[in-house]
């Protein structure tokens, strides 16, 4: 085999976001040497685009949250299919997390006695989540990237993977190429962390950013990992819809934590028309309570606009199917109504939501102090992934762990808003712990040759090809599947359209493997964006498959024909996994009960 | 359709020429969905760094008709359209392909600044106090995006090339982000002077006037981390002061 540069580490996390920058930290501090591979700059991953703020019960503002309730929240949020542990897990560990992240420099807004100050959010019963502004990712990654650098931490600054290297089952390093020069290099490493984030590119609405190609569940799949709940994908209420040159950019639900609301073309508050049984009891039925909320008023329920992303989604596509939307197709998110209410009101909101502000000012010629915003669903996250041992973070691979996005399990059938940035660190710093003590347990494999020389050969194979016969290139393809992805396999689903986008998957994967690219090897797009539809592929086929098998609706995932929830479903995870043959297998598997002291925790937070 | 000519920079290290390309624009474009467009259409291998869209993550700096700006936040809208928009990348950074400049130089100044060192805990849960109208500047500062348009413009870098020399406005922000830190306990005044070489600032400005996140980095970061190497070096009693009592606040 050629000799290819190769890097040896104790440690190899792949992805730079918030979920691989703890995983990197954690490790470091237990002393292994680390090793960080990012598609990226430093500092640039999808982790800066989060807004809302780190979900935490620190009890800051209201004495009366802990992790108790935290962990009821997220559990209902989840409809249930959530790995209690690590539910669990998360509500006791998150506040720990964020108190370190102030230790580590990071200056999150101030309460009027000091501490962190925390604000409202979707399907959260206190505020929870600590928060800057509306640009909370960016002071996370900054402040963990800032950490990190003098921690002697090798960052490998874009480089793409393509393949997990083994050795028998276990894993023992990567094998991937820098995007710079195209060069092929060889990651050795004793354990390996996988945090590479979502899969958003699937969608041709997405809040993500070219990176999220679902490349983590897609090498671990591959290298045998299961995956789970693939079928449920987040598409957040609010991404903006007009002009359509940022369709799909992400409008934080901040802005309805801070009193913004939503309103069909008739003017009219349709959330309050929707309220799921679940919530009636903690939700307000009038616009006053509702407003008295989100200004702190303790003994007031939440407005409706503020249920779970799934519901609110669905009660926008509702509106704008029935013909009551925006002009633009969406729906109006007004937060300038509040100068009713509120002396300064264009003040404050600037002072609030900075960066929505700047966005919708810069990119639509809307001031959101004045008029309201127009906003329609957008595909944000995937609660599905590689399943994991919820305390340690390993899949079912030995020396490969997930954590952040790309791992499955915390958030069940929905996500809560700001449960992922705590999720990113809690299960980071899990990952980078266990993957340190796994790396100090265990020796180093041997890389297999033969496994290099294929994968290198395959990725080559592009610039040797005609291209396929219709002319179509690696960006017309990926085109096609967003498009695809969005019409069949979106937020509403139905058997026959899944089974088309089944099938449309099988033609793609035949155009994909026919795709020539032009150039050569030196930072060259449309050859990444090549290797990329591979994951893309990967994970399309993994949601529709799994979307076909949950027979029912919940969470993220919404069946036409199938509208309501059954008992049945409510028990089982869908999982996946690649057969001895190459093909996907899917199978249903019970959810493990949940023990009595967990049950009790949720019967006193009803 | 309306159509628009870009000229994009096509090339590497070793040389490279403006190539024209003709893009049908529609309502509400920026810069990036043209260069996209181009990309996916007519030139596959067309290099350029993205990310958000959203002028949040600070990865698509180049110039624009010879302005230092974002990609992803310069609408059509807002350019001369009958003539053709010049997008090149910045040109204070070796250039690797196209639109990409090799930043990597920024990754290694940030090392050479002492990191945060935090007082002891304020309270016995191990937590601090902070007031907001205390974290207000600290706040502006890290706002940057390290998008290094900052850094682009500065003539000390971007003519003189003194990148060993002097750190530049960004590590100045960066800098002052930890100096004016309510918490840290770190005094960075001598590399400042000397290792950073703030004395090579001048204060004309031009990167406070292409800060996409409108931070006012020569009046409120560097300008006050000069007076305070002033303070501590040049200023007698306070040279005195400082040999006296133990460093820093």
């Amino acid at each position: 085999m050629p000799e290819y540069q190769t890097f040896d580490h104790d440690v190899l996390v792949i992805g730079a976001g918030g979920a691989g920058l703890r995983a990197a930290i954690e490790a470091s501090a237990a002393g292994v040497s680390v090793g960080l591979v990012c598609k990226s700059l430093l500092g640039k991953a999808h982790t800066v685009m989060a807004e809302g703020g780190i979900a935490a019960a620190l009890a800051n503002v209201d004495e009366r949250d802990n992790w108790k309730v935290h962990f009821a929240d997220t559990m209902r949020g989840g409809q249930y299919v959530n790995n209690w542990r690590m539910a669990e897990l998360h509500a006791q560990e998150a506040p720990e997390r964020v108190r370190e992240l102030e230790a580590w420099g990071a200056v999150f807004d101030r309460t009027p006695d000091g501490r962190i100050l925390q604000r409202n959010f979707g399907g959260h019963k206190y505020p929870r989540l600590a928060h800057v502004g509306d640009r909370t990712g960016l002071e996370m990654i900054r402040t963990l990237q800032d950490h990190g650098v003098h921690r002697g931490i090798d960052v490998h600054m874009e480089h793409t993977v393509l393949t997990l290297l083994k050795e028998e089952e276990r894993v023992v390093g990567a094998f991937g190429y820098d995007r710079d020069r195209g060069r092929f290099k060889i990651f050795r490493a004793k354990a390996v962390v996988v945090a590479t984030g979502g899969i958003g590119r699937a969608y041709k609405i997405t809040s993500n950013s070219w990176e999220c190609t679902g490349d983590g569940h897609a090498l671990c799949y591959h290298a045998g990992a299961e995956l789970i709940d693939m079928e449920f994908v987040q598409f957040h209420p609010t991404g903006m819809v007009w002009p359509p040159s940022v369709c799909g950019i992400l409008v934080t639900e901040g802005v309805r934590g801070e009193g913004g609301v939503l309103r069909n073309k008739e003017g009219r508050r349709f959330m309050f028309g929707d309220i799921p049984d679940g919530y009636k009891a903690q939700t307000a039925d009038n616009e006053e309570e509702g407003w008295r909320y989100t200004q702190g008023d303790k003994n007031a329920r939440r407005p409706p606009e503020l249920l779970t992303r799934d519901h609110v989604a669905r009660c926008i596509v509702r509106e704008i199917k029935q013909g009551r939307g925006s002009p633009h197709g969406g729906v109006f998110l007004d937060i300038s109504w509040i100068k009713e209410r509120l002396p300064n009101a264009a003040e404050h909101i600037r002072r609030k939501l900075p960066s929505m502000y700047h966005q919708f000012k810069q990119l639509a010629d809307i001031d959101i102090t004045r008029e309201p915003m127009e906003v329609g669903p957008t595909t944000h996250y995937i609660m599905g992934g590689v399943r994991v041992d919820s305390d340690t973070q390993m899949s079912c691979v030995p020396a490969l762990f997930a954590a952040g996005e790309c791992a499955a399990g915390i958030n069940g059938a929905n996500r809560l808003g700001g449960n992922s940035l705590s999720d990113l660190l809690v299960f980071g710093k899990r990952a980078g712990e266990f993957a340190a003590k796994f790396a100090r347990e265990n020796n180093p494999g041997t890389v297999n040759g033969a496994q290099v020389e294929e994968a290198a050969r395959r990725a080559l194979e592009p610039f040797d090809r005609a291209g396929s016969a219709d002319g179509a290139g690696p960006f017309q393809i990926q085109n096609e599947l967003q498009e695809m992805m969005q019409d069949l396999a979106g937020i509403v689903r139905r058997e026959d359209e899944l089974q088309r986008a089944l099938e449309g998957v099988g033609k793609l994967w035949q155009r994909a493997r026919a795709v020539g690219v032009s150039g050569n090897r030196e930072f060259n797009p449309g050859w990444h964006t090549a290797l990329d539809l591979e994951n893309l592929l990967t994970v399309s086929e993994a949601i529709t498959r799994s979307a076909l098998e949950r027979k029912e609706s919940r969470g993220g995932h919404f069946r036409d024909d199938y509208p309501a929830k059954d008992a049945a479903f409510g028990k089982v995870n869908i999982v996946l996994k690649k057969g001895a043959d190459g093909t996907m297998r899917v199978r249903r598997e019970p959810i493990p009960p949940m023990p009595d002291y967990l049950q009790q925790v949720i019967e006193e937070n009803q | 359709m309306k159509k628009a000519v870009f000229r994009i920079w096509r090339g590497d290290s070793s040389g490279g020429e403006f190539r024209e390309y003709e893009v049908a624009v529609s309502e509400g474009m920026v810069v990036l969905d043209a260069v996209h467009r181009i990309q996916a259409t007519q030139a596959n291998d067309l290099a350029c760094r993205w990310n958000c869209k959203a002028g949040k993550c600070g990865s698509c700096s180049a110039e624009i008709n010879g302005l230092p700006r974002l990609m992803c936040m310069t609408r059509l809208s807002n350019l001369p359209l009958e003539q053709p928009v010049t997008v090149e990348p910045m040109k204070a950074f070796p250039l690797q392909k196209d639109l990409i400049a090799d930043v990597s130089g920024n990754f290694r100044a940030k090392k050479r600044i002492k990191p945060f060192k935090p007082r002891p805990p304020d309270a016995p849960d191990g937590t601090w106090r902070m007031a907001q109208a205390d974290v207000d500047r600290v706040q502006e500062f890290r706002k940057c995006i390290e998008c290094f348009l900052c850094q682009n413009v500065c003539h000390v870098l971007r003519e003189h090339q003194k990148h060993d020399e002097f750190v530049g406005p960004r590590y100045l922000v960066y800098a002052a982000a930890l100096e004016m830190h309510p918490l840290d306990t770190e005094d960075r005044t001598e590399e400042l002077k000397q290792a950073h070489g703030i004395g090579y600032c001048n204060i004309t400005k031009c990167c406070t006037k292409v800060c996409p996140e409108d931070i006012a980095i020569t009046d409120n970061a560097i300008i006050p981390l000069k007076e305070r190497v002033v303070d501590n070096f040049y200023d007698p009693l306070g040279w005195l002061a400082s040999k006296l009592r133990p460093k820093k606040r």
